[in-house]
């Protein structure tokens, strides 16, 4: 039996890139708060340079992730599987994957927001593919601008802008949305590297610029700026120069004495009253359960969390899961092309230095992405930013070999002696679209060590998706090229459907017969309880999601603080 | 990790816990690895039981030394997994982040012994090279047999651990002496980079540690 606690205004499960920046705009006007995250609080002692600690086994992630780390199959008639030692995409810690994200910090465009019904006007209805489950969303770009306008100048997010109020500036991204004002900081610097990218990109025709990053780049608010140091993704900043939301939002609100956070605790279900309202949450602390109750409760787990805690938090008024009474809960998923259009090119005789900076250093080009192109015959919709990025290290390096050389034995090591950091990749993530037979449900037979069964993912790519990769993949190998690669040699083009660009589940739309919360990010079916995170998104967009995630995170918040009363009402 | 989500306690022959303690690594809540410090004041014998494995037996370790060292030769090249103490990593590794791959190494190594005494009438180790080399070359085309799940995965899996214990921070038990930085050209951590190390084949100063001996990171400066 949970020991109930006293009650607070608002709960949040979760403290990553959507709880933890909400805390801040929830704490500031006055309510009481109380955060619950699976994961400790960290520092930057806790950021070692270590790519066997951070990158290869992410041991960030051994709180509570990597318990429940989802299984993947590619239909409905296929077992689901997960390879031994596995470990689970997300961070758990105060903070979460705003610590160790890749730090690319990206507005979505205009087109992302209406991307469906702006290619029918375009290319007709039968542009989008049979079985596509993917909408508009339920705003436009203008309604999401002053929110990343606000995280941009709250945290410090660094960046050439490229197109201010209708003033376009070619420094900067001159195919972006309309931005209210420049970034507060200037970009971080180009490298030999990305100069010689964006040098290949402009031979291509295309429009580079220094990509924004969720980086710090000089002193802001009293923080450090970037110091380069080459290890940065996988794992938080020894400087404190990255955005994460255990450096400037959590603190932000702890300092009102409006937030508590109660780390090392893992939500376990979100209750309900008798009038099927949401009235706290179940978590578990050492060895003891705990119900906090709550007027408003707010989950902001990863997108595969988000999911799972509405299915297990089954009641009288909902026996399918939370806010799950239409059968919503779980679709719509999408996972990101990684790796899908990549290429990966062979400079010889080249240093490129590449063992610096951070993948938020980089050079990157909109032409290939939303419908910056005439997408005519090609048989998809969409596409993605590409972009070349700094942040190699020794064993990414080890294994980043041409398919001409061995892999392993004396040719493969005197390889290494004589190239090791000539090689260099590019991509892009690429708009993959939601379609029917791709949605997460529970495992029938993986638990975790507390007998709650995980996540499974149902996810393939359709044609439109090959077809995108495989069209940008091209264009990725002449990039290399035209930047003067000898070898060049293209990444297998196929679903990951693990991801940690993993969107939907509980996504956002006007119509609650579809979606499962609304424009506001709270549920249609429980007032009282909003969800966060890219969990709710109607599409996944070519580039980076933490952004936008911080972004809505904090328009829900807003909407909790204008209509409290009437919400908990 | 097992399903606690903890460390599990390696079973070493000498106190783990005094060594560490010592080092100043006990009661930490991040994990800190066991090798983080190589600290001055250790007496000999410790040192020796500090190279004692903890997870494989004499015979496994000799099996996947061999197996490792026809991986990553020791060669004209320059020092190779036997330099690197590659098998003090894996060995490490299986009782601590890489527990759930121990009872997969049990079988892996007891299948290439029985394949390699199958194929040439010996154990994997007394082979000469070229005949180890003809075993791998089996694996890595997966045309070997009598491996779980298949001998190309087996092959993979070693491969993936025996980089990671060549190239991956000494910390961890191995790159001994940075051999595996110094061959892919890793100049070491660096807390600030300056934008001239940044340009084209420009040739960074040489800064070759233990994550874990910059003082940020250094386990003693967390008490």
């Amino acid at each position: 039996m949970a020991e109930t606690l006293p009650i607070t205004d608002v709960v949040v499960i979760g403290t990553g890139a959507a709880g933890g920046t909400a805390v801040w705009p929830l704490a500031k006007a006055g309510l009481k708060v109380v955060a619950i995250e699976a994961g400790p609080r960290v520092t930057t002692r806790d950021h070692p340079f270590d790519e066997v600690r951070n990158d290869v086994r992410d041991s960030h992630a051994r709180w509570k992730a990597s318990w429940e780390v989802p299984t993947v199959r590619p239909n409905r008639d296929a077992v689901a599987t997960r390879p031994l030692g596995a470990v689970g995409p997300m961070m758990n810690a105060v903070g979460g994957t705003s610590i160790h994200w890749m730090t690319q910090s990206w507005r979505y465009t205009p087109w992302n927001f209406k991307m469906i019904s702006e290619s029918i006007k375009r290319y007709g209805a039968s542009a989008i593919p049979k079985d596509c489950t993917s909408i508009d969303w339920p705003f436009d770009y203008a309604e999401i601008e002053p929110y990343y306008d606000r995280h941009e100048y709250f945290a410090g997010v660094s960046g050439q802008a490229g197109n201010v109020k209708g003033v376009i500036d070619k420094r900067g991204n001159i195919l972006e949305g309309q931005r209210s004002r420049p970034y507060p900081l200037p970009p971080l610097r180009s490298s030999g590297f990305t100069e010689m990218m964006a040098t290949a990109a402009r031979a291509q025709h295309w429009n580079p610029y220094p990509g924004p990053a969720g980086i710090r780049s000089q002193a802001y608010n009293g923080k450090a700026g970037c110091t380069y140091c080459g290890f940065c993704g996988w794992t938080g900043c020894w400087t404190d120069a990255k955005v994460q939301t255990n450096v400037d939002y959590i603190p932000a609100a702890e300092k009102t004495n409006n937030l508590k956070i109660v780390p090392m605790a893992s939500a376990l279900s979100i209750e309900v009253d008798s009038k099927g309202r949401a009235s706290g949450v179940v978590y578990r602390q050492g060895r003891t359960e705990y119900f906090q109750p709550a007027k408003v409760v707010v989950l902001a787990a990863y997108t595969y969390e988000n999911s799972r805690m509405l299915l297990l938090s089954t009641s009288k008024a909902y026996p399918n899961g939370l806010s799950n009474n239409q059968g919503q809960v779980g679709r719509h998923y999408i996972a990101h092309g990684l790796g899908s259009a990549g290429a990966t090119g062979w400079f010889p005789g080249k240093r490129l230095n590449r063992y610096s900076g951070t993948l938020g250093q980089y050079t990157a080009f909109d032409d290939l992405d939303s419908d910056n192109f005439d997408h005519t015959g090609l048989g998809f919709i969409g596409g993605g930013m590409c972009s070349a990025t700094m942040e190699a290290k020794p064993i990414g390096t080890a294994n980043t070999t041409p398919p001409s050389v061995p892999r392993w034995g004396s040719a493969w090591k005197a390889w290494l002696a004589k190239n090791a950091d000539s090689c260099a990749g590019v991509g892009s993530q690429l708009d993959v679209l939601s379609y029917e037979g791709n949605f997460l449900d529970l495992d029938p037979s993986i638990r975790d060590p507390l007998g709650r069964p995980v996540v499974r993912i149902t996810f393939d790519f359709h044609d439109n998706e090959y077809k995108m990769s495989n069209y940008i993949q091209d264009r990725m190998v002449e990039w290399l090229k035209a930047a003067g690669a000898g070898e060049v040699w293209r990444g297998v083009p196929g679903p990951r459907g693990l991801s940690t660009h993993a969107f939907g589940g509980t996504r956002m739309g006007d119509d609650s017969a579809l979606n499962v919360v609304n424009r506001w990010g709270m549920s249609h079916e429980v007032p009282n309880l909003a969800i966060m995170g890219g969990s709710t998104f109607c599409s996944a967009a070519g580039r980076n999601p933490t952004q936008t995630i911080q972004a809505l995170a904090w328009r829900t918040a807003d909407h909790i603080v204008k209509d409290f009363a009437s919400i908990t009402s | 990790m097992d399903c606690s989500g903890e460390e599990r306690a390696p079973a070493q022959p000498v106190s783990r816990g005094t060594f560490l303690k010592r080092a100043g690594v006990a009661g930490l809540a991040v994990t800190i690895p066991a090798a983080a410090v190589a600290p001055a004041g250790l007496a000999e014998s410790e040192k020796v039981q500090l190279d004692q494995m903890t997870a494989l037996r004499p015979f496994q370790e000799r099996t996947l030394g061999a197996f490792v060292e026809r991986l990553i030769p020791s060669d004209s090249t320059g020092p190779g997994a036997k330099e690197a103490r590659v098998v003090r990593y894996i060995d490490r590794s299986l009782t601590g982040d890489l527990y759930a791959f121990k009872a997969a190494y049990d079988l892996a190594l007891i299948a290439l012994d029985a394949y390699s005494v199958k194929k040439y009438g010996a154990d994997f180790a007394e082979l000469p090279a070229d005949k180890q080399d003809a075993i791998l070359t089996d694996m890595d085309k997966n045309t070997a047999t009598g491996f779980v799940p298949n001998a190309k995965a087996v092959f993979e899996m070693i491969r993936t651990h025996a980089v990671q214990g060549m190239f991956g921070d000494p910390a961890h038990g191995g790159n001994e002496n940075f051999v595996g930085w110094k061959l892919v050209r890793f100049p070491g951590p660096r807390l600030v980079i300056g934008a001239a190390d940044q340009r084209l084949d420009v040739v960074p100063k040489s800064n070759l540690k233990s994550t874990y001996s910059i003082p940020l990171f250094k386990p003693s400066a967390r008490k």
